[in-house]
């Protein structure tokens, strides 16, 4: 078999493993963890071998493996789908296979398997627990196993499809295809619970929202389509004719080029996948759904295909620029959106106390800091962080599952009533759970850019030093803002869980989880250090060039030309290093003394940390600016006003009026003229009938007398007449 | 075999009759037995359609398995029968919607037979029109499909169905009056109504009729076939029909008016409108398109302003058929550019599509107000726990109408998209609005009636979907998901069509 034909089959076994689950399994727990585990773990191992077989082939950046198939008839030609695996894809294909692998064996352990069935248990709501008796007589309440098991391993193997499909695919239609499918799964995932109100809530705005960009990318692959006849991406991004046309043609939208004008609307698309502001609004809701779903959906795949799109389409977002040059209008909408999103989340998350929150506006945060890395067009070091992260978000992620899974043990076990994932319920947490607290501190680190040793470190720095370089200066400065506040909460994170004593109960009784759940901590938290080895940049100091940096000469291959020498420069390294240390001692100062549930940022702060805590208003801004209108307009306006107003009081009105004719008709001239008139004449012939009926008496005198008369008077008239003439 | 091979359209069209006449025969007390009856013969014209489906030369120019007998001699009307690429899809999805929905009656327990033999004297109707080549018989079979759906709403219908079945029938007449005296002004001036030789002298005509320049003549008739092929899409504003005549028509009838009869409306812009009057098409395009983009956003406006599901899944009809209008207009605009072909290939695949996704919405929709006697969305909630099944089913069609890729209705709204983006730019621009709101109408669907706590009332009094429901379902998710998976097994068909006619 041809490696060709490997990449076709990467997609196929998740999705198998849907339709198994689905329409057989699904009765059976174990035999559908067990079937989309498989499944996982097939596509996992033809994602390796692909990848080896990548790496190891030379010129892949001109000549990728691709192999392809007329899809839909189009006119005369035909458009064609197909699979393809270059640098870039090669390294998503490599985060993406293990993440995805790792957070469904994490799955098993976090829904329960093997615990007992509820008593209170339903099915659209998140176990409640179960009471077991011992052998001593005891009755201890103990997590339950979930309801609807067998369909979330059935979702999440959609979800594996979709995002293979994405990597894999050689053209934007196949992209939007899996991209859209993922949305699905991402609806279904989080409102997995779906009798929460919240959930059911959360997850149509995550659809609605995403969709919002979806329809600008939808118009964005049609323009590109129609400009240039082609999707695929070697036959557009490998086109510098085309681009350098396209880049010279004015759209007419907004004075922008056409590839401006196509390259914003796709990038919409990838403001409403990977929560960029302004629609960021759904992904904090989203964090409704299980950790799982959260971990993998909205931190290590899909809001990442965002990110994918957006490095995919870099070299038509910066057709016509050069390395040094003025940013193209489009770069500097990237890199705006970008660099303000990193800012603007990370301050969000500094007041927020639900651990799972935090993570996901530090994930927008970070998706912000890949975006601007594209705007500023530090292509592979978007690429590198978007690998990074990915593995140290997923264990972050993973990580705070597991301490809300051994809180929510020990809040079943104590029976107190507080939110297991409030951090200010939490606290001295490494005692009870040190593999979850170990792999949390790595994947910590990481986040914050912790010096030398975390991937999150290097792919970081890359960044910074790129704004640096390239002379973006703004840029720079808000990204070290956001890389001090990034490293500050998620300090006041670590702290707030792990350190200290309990302050609660259930802190105290919390309890390490099962190995299902910490195996995959383990094996992501080797990856938080060990991914950013491959990106050591040759100039830095002492350590540079032990290890060749694979990574910018692997994808940076994808542009075709060398990016700008990476020379060395010490003020973006120093500022990186300051502000990573500087945020986490600042977290660790100002947090390692909470005694009680209250955060001590809220007296210093005042009413910022009021408007931070509630997100600055954004969903309240919406709702009211965009959801209630568009409900009135929808409810009153088109229904009532537009259809049954207007264009029902119009036909109504004809039907009126044609009625009133016809009853205009009727009085007018049926009844008086037609009816009457008839009447008229049959009750004329009635009356003369009936007045001179008694003429018909049968007596002959009679009828003689009436005839002499009769005969006389004519006679009489005829002389009249004749004496006249 | 050799009869079936010369005949196999006759045979399609008036097997319905026969079994209408058959059941006419039987008993009215054997009510399962009048249930058989009907739904075996709806097969055999469903068969029939598959044959001819294999047997069809889509390489092939023109119109085949053509038949023609002498019929109205003195008026030059022949009983002329024929099919191509655009009315093949259109056949199946005639033939294969019917048995689905008596499968769907076979809950009616009202008056059987009657229903029976009107909803099959229904298919005869559909068919014809689809399969007619002469002007005459095509008017002929436009308006007998309308009677039995006058009757199907009337008497099988809901609360408010005397309002509603007058509004439709009045409403379409008022429509085919247009029809009916543009019919004759073409046979007039073109001395016959057969559409083949209709088409062939049609443009070169010239001299006047009754004294009006031939370019009057054809104004006139163009506006005429306009409007009734409009009032039947329905496309905005001449709508308001639609929605009362689903709210109550019974649910088979409803599949069927939402998945074949406004396809006939589309159906007469692509075999009549373009082919006659490309010019005043051509000019009038940029109205149609706006009437299109209007249908597309108020239609899904409306559809998300609804409380009554039945009333949402009416709307989202209108919304959809919106492009199939704004193919047909850039059809019109563009004729013979590869734009046109995209276009129009996605407005018969959406056609086809929208066949598939209402027919299965509509009954999705009646098995839940089967055994909830309501259809307000604020009253349900929570079913996803009691009806897991339904709940399933009910999110994959959902999803088809949504437009998700992968499954079949993508395929037809990329297609149109792609091919009215370079020619209505801003158009197509606006309409994305209405793909915005559609995704916000389904998705509140979905949430008020599976999402959400149990509501306690419907505990222990809805029961699963049943097989016979699946069944009439299974078909529809099939055709689904191929033709989002590979477009290509029908797509190929139409994609000829419209390459060789436009």
């Amino acid at each position: 078999m041809t490696a060709e034909t490997l990449i076709w089959l990467i997609p196929l076994p998740p999705l198998l493993a849907f339709g198994l689950i689905v329409l057989f399994t699904n009765r059976s727990k174990a035999v559908s963890h067990t079937i989309a585990i498989a499944g996982a773990a097939i596509s996992w191992l033809l994602s390796m071998i692909i990848f080896v077989i990548a790496v190891g082939k030379q010129d892949l950046a001109e000549e990728p493996l691709v192999s392809a198939i007329n899809w839909l008839p189009t006119g005369e030609t035909f458009m064609r789908m197909g699979v393809q695996i270059d640098n870039l894809s090669a390294v998503v294909l490599f985060f993406v296979a293990w993440t995805i692998l790792m957070i469904i064996i994490y799955s098993v352990g976090y829904q329960n398997f093997g615990q007992p069935k509820g008593e209170r248990d339903v099915a659209g709501l998140p176990p409640r627990g179960a009471a077991i008796i011992d052998s001593h007589g005891h009755v201890h309440n103990v997590p339950s196993v979930e309801p609807m098991y067998s369909r979330f391993f059935a979702f999440l193997s959609l979800f594996a499809f979709a995002m293979y499909l994405m990597v894999v695919s050689d053209n934007l239609l196949l992209l939007y295809v899996g991209w859209e499918i993922m949305g699905l799964c991402s609806y279904l995932l989080i409102g997995f619970w779906y009798g929460k109100d919240s959930a059911k809530k959360a997850a149509m705005k995550a659809f609605m929202t995403t969709r919002i960009g979806d329809v600008f990318m939808l118009l964005g692959i049609a323009f590109l389509y129609s400009t240039t006849g082609t999707l695929n991406y070697r036959e557009i991004f490998g086109n510098h004719e085309l681009l350098q046309h396209l880049a010279g043609t004015p759209s007419g939208i907004l004075g922008l080029s056409t590839a401006g004008a196509i390259g914003l609307l796709l990038f919409i698309g990838t403001i409403g996948k990977s929560a960029l502001f302004p629609l960021h609004v759904w992904l904090p809701d989203a964090m409704e759904g299980p950790t799982p779903v959260s971990a993998m959906i909205h931190a290590a795949t899909m809001v990442s295909a965002g990110v994918y799109l957006s490095i995919r389409i870099f070299p038509l977002l910066s057709a016509g620029w050069e390395t040094g040059a003025v940013l193209t209008p489009v770069m500097i909408v990237v890199g705006a959106v970008g660099g303000f999103t990193a800012l603007f989340a990370a301050t969000i998350a500094v007041a927020q106390n639900d651990i799972k929150r935090v993570l996901a506006y530090s994930t927008i945060s970070q998706l912000g800091y890949m975006i601007a890395a594209v705007g500023i067009g530090a292509y592979t070091a978007a690429i590198f962080h978007l690998v990074t992260h990915a593995f140290f978000k997923a264990l972050l992620f993973l990580g705070s599952g597991s301490v809300i899974h051994g809180m929510e043990h020990g809040v079943l076990h104590t029976g107190e009533h507080v939110d297991a994932q409030d951090m200010l319920n939490m606290g001295g947490l490494r005692r009870k759970m040190p593999v979850t607290f170990w792999t949390f501190l790595i994947g910590g680190f990481a986040l914050s850019g912790f010096p030398l040793v975390t991937a999150g470190f290097w792919s970081k720095d890359e960044i910074l030093s790129g704004a640096f370089r390239g002379g973006q200066t703004l840029v720079f400065v808000v990204l070290a803002v956001a890389a001090l506040l990034t490293a500050f909460y998620t300090m006041r994170q670590i702290t707030l869980t792990f350190f200290g004593q309990p302050r609660t109960e259930a802190a105290r009784h919390a309890q390490e989880t099962s190995w299902t759940m910490t195996l995959p901590l383990v094996v992501l938290a080797v990856f938080a250090v060990g991914a950013g080895w491959s990106g050591i940049p040759e100039h830095f100091p002492v350590i540079g060039g032990i290890l060749p940096n694979w990574f910018e000469s692997f994808t940076g291959a994808m542009l075709g030309h060398e990016e700008q020498a990476a020379g060395f420069n010490a003020i973006p390294l120093v500022v990186s290093v300051l502000v990573s240390l500087g945020g986490l001692g600042l977290g660790w100062m100002v947090y390692r003394k909470v005694k009680v549930a209250q955060d001590p940022l809220r007296k210093a702060l005042g009413g910022l940390h009021t408007l931070l805590r509630n997100k600055y208003y954004f969903d309240e801004i919406y709702q009211q600016c965009f959801i209630n209108p568009a409900t009135w307009f929808s409810e009153v306006f088109t229904s009532i006003w537009m259809d049954k107003v207007v264009i029902d009081g119009i036909l109504h009105s004809i039907g009126r009026a044609f009625l009133w004719l016809g009853r205009l008709v009727r009085s007018g001239f049926d009844v008086p003229v037609v009816n009457r008139g008839g009447d008229a004449i049959a009750g004329g012939v009635k009356y003369t009938g009936a007045a001179i009926s008694p003429m018909q008496s049968g007596r002959v005198q009679q009828y003689m007398v009436v005839t002499i008369t009769v005969v006389m008077v004519f006679t009489a008239i005829l002389f009249a007449f004749l004496k006249l003439v | 075999m050799d009869f079936i091979g010369k005949h196999i359209l006759t045979l399609i069209l008036f097997l319905p009759t026969v079994a209408a006449v058959v059941i006419f025969c039987l008993p009215k007390k054997r009510e399962l037995l009048i249930k058989w009856v009907a739904l075996l013969f709806s097969l055999f014209p469903l068969v029939l359609t598959i044959i001819l489906w294999f047997w069809f030369q889509s390489d092939q120019a023109g119109f085949q398995f053509q038949e023609q007998a002498i019929w109205f001699p003195s008026i030059a009307s022949t009983y002329h029968l024929g099919i191509d690429g655009i009315s093949l899809p259109m056949v199946l999805l005639t033939t294969l919607l019917t048995p689905l929905a008596l499968l769907a009656s076979f809950s009616i327990k009202d008056r059987i037979k009657p229903y029976m033999i009107l909803f099959l004297l229904l298919e005869t109707g559909m068919l014809g029109v689809f399969i007619a080549l002469d002007l005459l018989l095509f008017f002929v079979f436009w308006e007998i499909g309308l009677v039995p759906m006058y009757f199907l709403i009337n008497q099988w219908g809901g609360d408010k169905r005397n309002y509603a079945s007058l509004k439709f029938i009045l409403y379409t007449m008022a429509g085919s009056l247009g029809l009916l005296l543009s019919i004759q002004l073409i046979g007039v001036v073109a001395g016959t109504f057969d559409l083949p030789q209709v088409m062939k002298v049609w443009n070169g005509l010239s001299g006047t009729l009754l004294g009006l320049p031939i370019g009057t003549v054809k104004a006139v008739a163009f506006w005429a076939f306009v409007v009734a092929f409009a009032i039947k899409v329905p496309v905005w504003p001449f709508h308001t029909w639609l929605p009362d005549a689903h709210t109550e028509a019974p649910t088979p009838g409803s599949m069927i008016l939402a998945g074949v009869l406004l396809k006939l409306g589309a159906y007469g812009f692509l075999r009549l409108v373009l082919p006659l009057f490309p010019a005043e098409a051509k000019r009038f395009a940029g109205g149609l398109v706006f009437l299109a983009v209007m249908a597309i956003i108020f239609g899904a406006f409306a559809a998300f302003g609804q409380r009554d599901f039945k009333k949402l899944v009416a709307y989202s009809s209108i919304n959809h058929m919106g492009f199939v209008v704004l193919g047909i207009a850039v059809g019109a605009a563009a004729a013979g550019t590869e734009n046109a072909h995209l276009a129009l290939n996605g407005a018969v695949l959406q056609m086809f599509n929208h066949g598939l996704s209402a027919a299965g919405m509509f009954f999705l929709v009646g098995v839940i107000y089967e055994r909830a006697h309501t259809r307000n969305l604020d009253d349900f909630g929570g079913l996803f726990t009691l009806m897991p099944v339904f709940g399933g089913l009910l999110t994959f069609i959902s999803m088809a109408s949504l437009g998700l890729p992968g499954l079949n209705g993508f395929v037809s709204e990329f297609l149109v998209v792609r091919g009215s983006w370079p020619v209505f730019t801003i158009a197509t621009a606006l309409s994305m609005i209405g793909l915005l709101f559609t995704g916000a109408y389904i998705l509140i669907a979905l949430r008020k009636v599976l999402h959400g706590p149990v509501n306690n009332h419907w505990v222990g009094h809805l029961s699963e979907i049943n097989m016979r429901e699946i069944l009439v379902l299974a078909p529809l998710m099939v055709l689904i998901l191929a033709i989002g998976i590979w477009p290509a097994w029908i797509l190929d068909l139409i994609n000829k069509a419209v390459i060789m006619l436009y």
